[in-house]
């Protein structure tokens, strides 16, 4: 199916605006998506007929609040194809998803000299987590090499692997480059040795179909706002056999069955792992944006978002002084590069005088940054409402930003 | 010698041709950034390193009788930019003007909405480290 991308585009009000004096051309997806009216309108929906605090009311509003979240979490389920709802938790962001890992599973069963590996892709919200765990453990973090094309060395993942080997943090689809890592060998050579494997999730769920049982990772996160959902929303999943055997991340109400002074007993998955209030009215929202999705369905929207791309490097390829910067073979539409002689901060700039808005920078790699030898790079990422229309029209403006310091 | 006021109100004029043009200006701004004297090269150090700018600033000062000279680069042109536009309100005066000036161009030119507003913290730290340079200078001289 070829997708009417206008009609799409019309769903988006944000996109039609201007900024600077020109038509808006929003090629920041892989930072935050924008999102359809639909789930703005069941945000807004949610405050007007159905605010209510969920489980345990006894009342109408709290019932239908009740079963417009616990609706959300099946949508989840079906979007990953989990086995039961019950391994779906929902979590303030990636970010928070990959913590409650760190911190609950990696407190518990992570003992000195244990390994855990990451790799040179990695956003510092898969870093971080699991340098605090090694430090407190006295464990050791390991990183997966890549190649200058921003592909992860397998040989050299292979030979990391042994006995001490006891979690792989990995990144499915990378940030700043969009590398598509082979997550399912890794997920399977890691398993051989009796680790367990967390997918960071972030910028693959939006682009690529994800089959948790057919991946047989152990835990995935990632966050509604990259999947035209609301901001502060994210998802854990986690096998039921894994998560019923780490302790709660944080403690307070939801997450208990019975508390007195003298113990606590706690709740079953996926509520032991949801203290306190949830961010109900974006749950409620986000299963608007999984319909979006589902609607048009994930392999026609990467077929557009694949073309944009292939556009975009023929007419940004053509610009004098334009050098991309991470070529795997296996990618999603994520296009970072930089102009010979100019800042990416500089680059950034001036698209945005020219109503373009795109991210530059270290995405948040730094480690990555470092091994390609960069400060930054300018990262246009393009998502189903683009339009190779607008691909040429960055190209206009980037053909003119380069001359500068590329005559 | 102007007055650092007279210079700010120059920049205003200057800034004020260009209009609501973002594009224009900040190709002026670079092309400002281009004429910066060159920035001695046994002085980009990490001790002249301004921290709490996005990109890499180094500022150093050269006394010149009972005158501050600022010298500075940046690894950005637009920064760059910036840097010239305090340089040149700022260098070449005594510490207690320095000190004492007021930096209304920067508002009146709507500098926060060309550079945004983590360039524009940048640019307060600049100014703060310009003016901590002076009121070390002017402590040296009152010993």
């Amino acid at each position: 199916m070829s997708l009417n991308i206008e009609e799409i585009r019309a769903m988006f009000p944000v996109l039609h605006q201007e900024v600077n004096g020109k038509p808006l051309i929003y090629f920041d997806n892989a930072a935050t998506t924008q999102k359809p009216q639909s789930v703005l309108d069941a945000l807004t929906g949610y405050y007007e007929h159905d605010n209510s605090n969920i489980h345990r009311g006894a009342h109408t509003l709290a019932d239908r609040a009740t079963r417009f979240y616990e609706e959300t979490r099946e949508g989840v389920r079906d979007f990953i194809n989990a086995k039961e709802t019950a391994e779906v938790i929902f979590t303030k962001g990636t970010t928070e998803s990959i913590n409650l890992v760190a911190s609950s599973y990696g407190r518990k069963f992570i003992t000195k000299g244990d390994e855990i590996i990451i790799s040179t892709l990695e956003h510092h919200s898969n870093i971080v987590p699991w340098q605090m765990l090694c430090e407190e453990k006295g464990a050791i973090l390991k990183v997966i090499p890549i190649n200058d094309r921003g592909e992860i060395l397998f040989e050299e993942f292979d030979k990391m692997l042994s006995d001490r080997t006891k979690f792989v943090s990995i990144v499915h689809v990378s940030n700043a480059l969009g590398t598509i890592n082979p997550v399912k060998k890794i997920i399977k050579l890691a398993h051989q040795v009796g680790a367990k494997v967390l997918l960071d999730g972030a910028q693959s769920t939006n682009h690529l179909e994800i089959d948790v049982q057919d991946l047989d990772c152990d835990f995935l996160a990632f966050s509604a706002h990259k999947l035209y959902g609301p901001t502060g929303l994210g998802i854990l999943y986690g096998k039921r056999s894994i998560l019923e055997t780490m302790p709660p991340y944080q403690g307070g109400g939801e997450m208990i069955k019975e508390v007195t002074f003298a113990k606590t007993t706690y709740n079953d998955i996926p509520f032991k792992f949801e203290a306190g209030t949830p961010n109900i009215a974006d749950v409620i929202a986000f299963q608007k944006a999984l319909d979006f999705i589902s609607c048009f369905g994930k392999a026609n929207i990467k077929k557009h978002e694949d073309e944009l791309l292939d556009h975009a490097n023929i007419a940004f390829g053509q610009i004098k002084g334009f050098v991309p910067v991470g070529t795997a073979a296996e990618k999603v539409s994520v296009l970072s590069f930089n102009i010979m002689g100019m800042h990416p901060f500089d680059v950034g700039v001036m698209l945005d005088a020219n109503g373009i808005a795109v991210r530059t920078g270290h995405h948040c790699t730094q480690p990555l940054m470092q091994r390609l030898g960069l400060e930054g790079t300018v990262r246009a990422s393009f998502s189903v409402y683009n339009t190779k229309k607008e691909i040429d029209q960055m190209a206009i403006s980037l053909s003119k930003i380069a001359k500068i310091k590329n005559k | 010698m102007s007055s650092i006021k007279e210079i700010q109100d120059e920049i205003i004029e200057e800034f004020g041709i260009l209009g609501d043009d973002k594009e224009s200006t900040i190709y002026y701004i670079m092309e400002l950034g281009s004429q910066l004297p060159e920035f001695p090269e046994d002085q980009r150090v990490e001790e002249n390193i301004i921290k709490g700018c996005q990109s890499k600033v180094w500022l150093t000062t050269v006394e010149n009788g009972d005158k501050i000279k600022y010298l500075a680069d940046s690894n950005t042109d637009i920064t760059k930019g910036l840097i010239s536009l305090l340089i040149r309100v700022l260098s070449d005066r005594t510490p207690q003007e320095i000190i004492k000036a007021e930096l209304a161009f920067i508002d009146k030119i709507g500098m926060g909405n060309i550079i945004g507003s983590q360039r524009s913290n940048g640019l307060t730290a600049m100014i703060k480290q310009m003016k901590l340079y002076a009121l070390a200078y002017q402590a040296k001289q009152n010993v």
